[in-house]
């Protein structure tokens, strides 16, 4: 389908997320939506599946204007699209899942199809496994087929690899190029380069709104940089410095909590060091960094930090212990709350009266040092995914000992994660220790001192990232070879084979 | 803002709609019947002050109504903390009875109220937070606890001598009832606190940290313990203030207006409450003039079945309609909100 949205405005009340975009898409081709966070790729999008109205503009459909009033109108002319934050049902099975948005068919003919479907794309799916077993990336390929089986001619994907493992990104891309070979049109949105030069035929780069340029393939990295940012970021710096005394200790530790849990980790994580914790989602990582916090306890072994038992969030967090967790909205900040309020909790140590004249400094100071798209009266769920991101990054204490983060650069654009890791590695050089998640091997590479890598619980290797490669670690963390032989700055760290 | 008091305009269209509907099915003069209702309330200074004897219960359990909402509970058992409120007030005034002045006695009595009342409110929390049991079942069970206790004690233990009814216990002389102002049977006393615990609820959910993290934990607890807050402890104080406030409701109905502990010493303004604060929005702001407004329905229907031949469920019936009216034209502004988004 031929797609052409035209001057397309979006406001939200003093906010203008869209700025006159104009853009088109030849049936059969890949088209790239690249901009850093906040830029409205995902707001042009949502109007085109209906899912928002626009305030001014009109979309084309082959020719003719259209108005969608819900998304299941757009569903019904041929436009689908797959959110960043998968919208299913998690307490129903797969195929439950695949029976919405259609008149009945019997089960076992649905089910039928749905495998059909499956295997023509290469994709795995579990028909009667709860939505909640399945990864982001299974859940992803499930809802693409569903659009499929709906008749979807236009296929629009927001972020689509974010959360899912590099195998799953390839056979992702597999199966796009072959619909576009079909004729229909796909729309990828994304803030990663290498996703669009991948995958793109043409692009459009939005900032702050608005079309910064466009581009057909073969794309230059540089010209895309910089329609993204204005000028290409700079790559922030790995500190050096000699790891000191042990700060967290873990002791044959298991654990539940992630899809695997943790089993029998033992490792030593020393002051100033920068580990990255690899590893397929809920592979261990997450778990490990929640055991650390004193969010979780282990039902066997034990874990110290700073020298005395990882028990009690609060008393850790006293200690000087920092945790980031993943989950934005769900665990991070509290929707209904402003950003100025985010930071009147966090000051405690005045007694009673709210701290408001403290807490308006500082969240002052850090929309401004953060650039933070919003106002310090500005509820958090109204912020985009990257400026809530930003805003908890500069809730975390100034000194801390111990960061724990997970995923701390999720959903940012490349200059803000180098940004945020020129800030976090700052702590370093104060003898801060970090250990942190990421899906990204390439950022674990580029901050990390240390890898540790995780595979359906279990620590399988232990390295130096300076000795390391994205190849080496990705067959670690697929758990296919065995493990790369342990590297670790002490004597008491012990590799735990699966 | 604009869409709030059109919200409310639309309401009131509502309930005035229903109301002369209903009054016109039962064969009443709707017009009659409305000024009857403004005439028994506002009507005279002593028809005021009986809505102000009203207003004051109300509006405490509004107050502490105001907490619980505000971090997420449904403290469906205020009507039980009123009962306790009021048991504990009676148990000091029979104690101290003879022992104390009068004045020092009194102000035992309502702290005991108090006490009672937030313990039994503590239990409900403790429930929520220790045992898993949701606070709207814990508080409705132990509602029919505080009900049977109040019937055991006036048909046991405290039973007047000789015969045990249901008019109640042996009423208190005369030295241990919270004295009225001159132009009218409302003690200044339950006034002022009334509007202290206004005031109060108004500084600490305003100005204090305290509103501040009610309201985290009620949107977030598991951000909330992140962001370095013990959630349970704020369940807890949430709880207790609601049922301090509730038992000082009832140890004010013990005092002030009944001068003896009766099996229907709550009066049902513990649920009634509950309709104030979801009325209110959940805010303080309007708790008190809408509690006012229920307290005059009250009041006023007393008359319809005498004048009218009607049930004074009347007053009931608009109050019900005025919470449903409400939250439908609120219902149906986020809706057309959601719409223009």
């Amino acid at each position: 389908m031929h797609i052409v949205l035209d001057d397309i405005h979006k406001r939200y009340g003093r906010v203008h997320a869209n700025r006159g975009v104009s853009l088109e898409v030849r049936a059969g081709t890949i088209h790239g939506v690249l901009g850093e966070n906040g830029a409205g790729k995902s707001t042009l999008m949502r109007i085109l599946a209906g899912y928002t109205r626009p305030t001014s503009g009109r979309i084309l459909l082959d020719g003719d204007e259209v108005r969608w009033r819900t998304p299941a109108e757009a569903v019904a002319r041929g436009v689908g699209m797959l959110y960043q934050d998968p919208m299913d049902f998690l307490a129903m099975t797969a195929l439950e899942n695949y029976a919405l948005g259609r008149p009945w068919v019997p089960a076992r003919e649905l089910r039928r199809d749905l495998e059909a479907r499956a295997a023509e794309l290469g994709f795995a799916v579990h028909p009667e496994m709860p939505l909640e077993r399945l990864t982001v990336g299974e859940r992803q390929q499930l809802e693409l087929l569903r659009l499929l089986s709906l008749g979807v001619g236009v296929l629009i994907l927001d972020e689509p690899t974010t959360g899912i493992s590099g195998v799953q990104r390839e056979i992702l891309f597999a199966a796009l190029r072959r619909l576009a070979e079909q004729g229909r049109s796909v729309l990828l949105v994304s803030h990663k380069l290498e996703d669009v030069e991948a995958l793109c035929d043409e692009v459009t780069v939005l900032r702050q709104g608005a079309v910064a340029g466009r581009a057909e393939r073969p794309f230059r990295t540089r010209e895309l940089l910089e329609m993204m940012f204005g000028q290409p970021p700079a790559v922030p710096r790995r500190v050096a410095g000699a790891p000191g005394e042990p700060v967290l200790v873990f002791r044959d530790a298991w654990a539940t909590g992630g899809r695997a849990g943790l089993r029998g980790c033992s490792t030593t994580i020393r002051e100033g060091e920068v580990v990255g914790l690899a590893g397929v989602e809920g592979a261990g990582q997450n778990a490990f960094l929640r055991l650390a916090a004193g969010l979780n306890r282990p039902y066997r072994g034990g874990v110290e930090v700073c020298g005395a038992p990882a028990e009690g969030y609060r008393r850790l967090r006293q200690r000087g212990v920092a945790f980031l967790p993943s989950g934005r909205l769900e665990e991070g900040l509290v929707a209904g709350l402003s950003v100025l309020d985010h930071f009147a909790l966090g000051r405690t140590r005045i007694p009673f009266l709210a701290p408001w004249r403290g807490a308006a400094e500082r969240a002052e100071g850090a929309i401004r040092r953060y650039r933070i798209r919003g106002e310090p009266g500005t509820p958090v769920e109204a912020l985009s995914g990257g400026n809530q991101q930003r805003v908890l990054l500069a809730l975390l204490p100034e000194r801390p000992r111990l960061l724990l983060l997970e995923s701390p650069t999720r959903g940012l654009d490349l200059e803000s994660a180098h940004w945020v890791w020129e800030q976090l590695l700052a702590h370093k050089a104060r003898g801060t220790t970090i250990v942190f998640s990421s899906p990204e091997l390439d950022e674990i590479l580029m901050v990390a001192e240390r890898v540790l890598v995780f595979h359906d619980g279990a620590l399988v290797a232990d390295v130096k990232a300076a000795e390391t490669s994205v190849a080496e670690l990705g067959s670690a963390i697929a758990g296919k070879t065995p493990p790369a032989p342990a590297r670790t700055p002490s004597p008491e760290a012990v590799v735990e084979a699966p | 803002m604009r869409s709030r008091s059109f919200e409310t305009l639309v309401a009131a269209g509502l309930v005035l709609i229903f109301t002369t509907a209903v009054l016109l099915l039962t064969g009443a003069p709707p017009l009659e019947a409305f000024s009857l209702l403004v005439r028994g309330s506002f009507g005279s200074v002593s028809k005021l002050a009986r809505v102000l004897t009203v207003w004051v219960p109300l509006t405490l359990c509004a107050c502490g109504l105001i907490y619980t909402f505000r971090i997420g509970l449904w403290n469906i058992g205020v009507e039980g903390q009123v009962i306790l409120g009021a048991v504990g007030t009676t148990w000091a005034l029979r104690a101290g009875a003879g022992h104390l002045p009068p004045g020092v006695l009194l102000a035992l009595a309502m702290a005991t109220g108090v006490l009672l009342g937030a313990g039994w409110s503590l239990a409900a929390g403790v429930l929520r937070t220790r045992g898993g049991v949701n606070e709207i079942f814990a508080g409705l069970g132990l509602n029919f606890v505080a009900q049977g206790v109040v019937l055991w004690l006036i048909f046991g233990p405290w039973k007047r001598p000789g015969v045990a009814s249901m008019s109640g216990t042996v009423p208190f002389p005369p030295e241990l009832w919270l004295p009225n102002f001159s132009w009218g049977r409302l003690s200044p006393v339950a006034l002022g606190c009334a509007v202290g615990a206004l005031v109060l609820t108004a500084w600490l959910l305003g100005r204090t940290r305290v509103g501040l993290f009610l309201r985290a934990v009620g949107g977030n607890p598991r951000a909330a313990h992140l962001l370095g807050l013990p959630p349970e402890r704020y369940l807890l104080l949430a709880m207790v203030m609601a049922g301090g406030m509730a038992g000082l409701a009832g140890g004010i109905q013990v005092t002030a207006v009944y001068h003896r502990l009766i099996p229907a010493i709550s009066s049902n303004y513990g649920y009634l409450a509950l309709l104030v604060t979801m009325l209110a929005g959940f805010r303080l702001g309007p708790v008190a003039p809408i509690a006012l407004f229920f307290a005059g329905l009250n009041v006023g229907s007393v008359q319809l079945p005498m004048a009218l031949q009607l049930d004074s469920s009347l007053s009931g019936v608009i109050q019900g309609a005025s919470v449903l009216a409400v939250l439908l034209a609120h219902g149906w502004g986020v809706h057309r909100a959601r719409r223009q988004a």
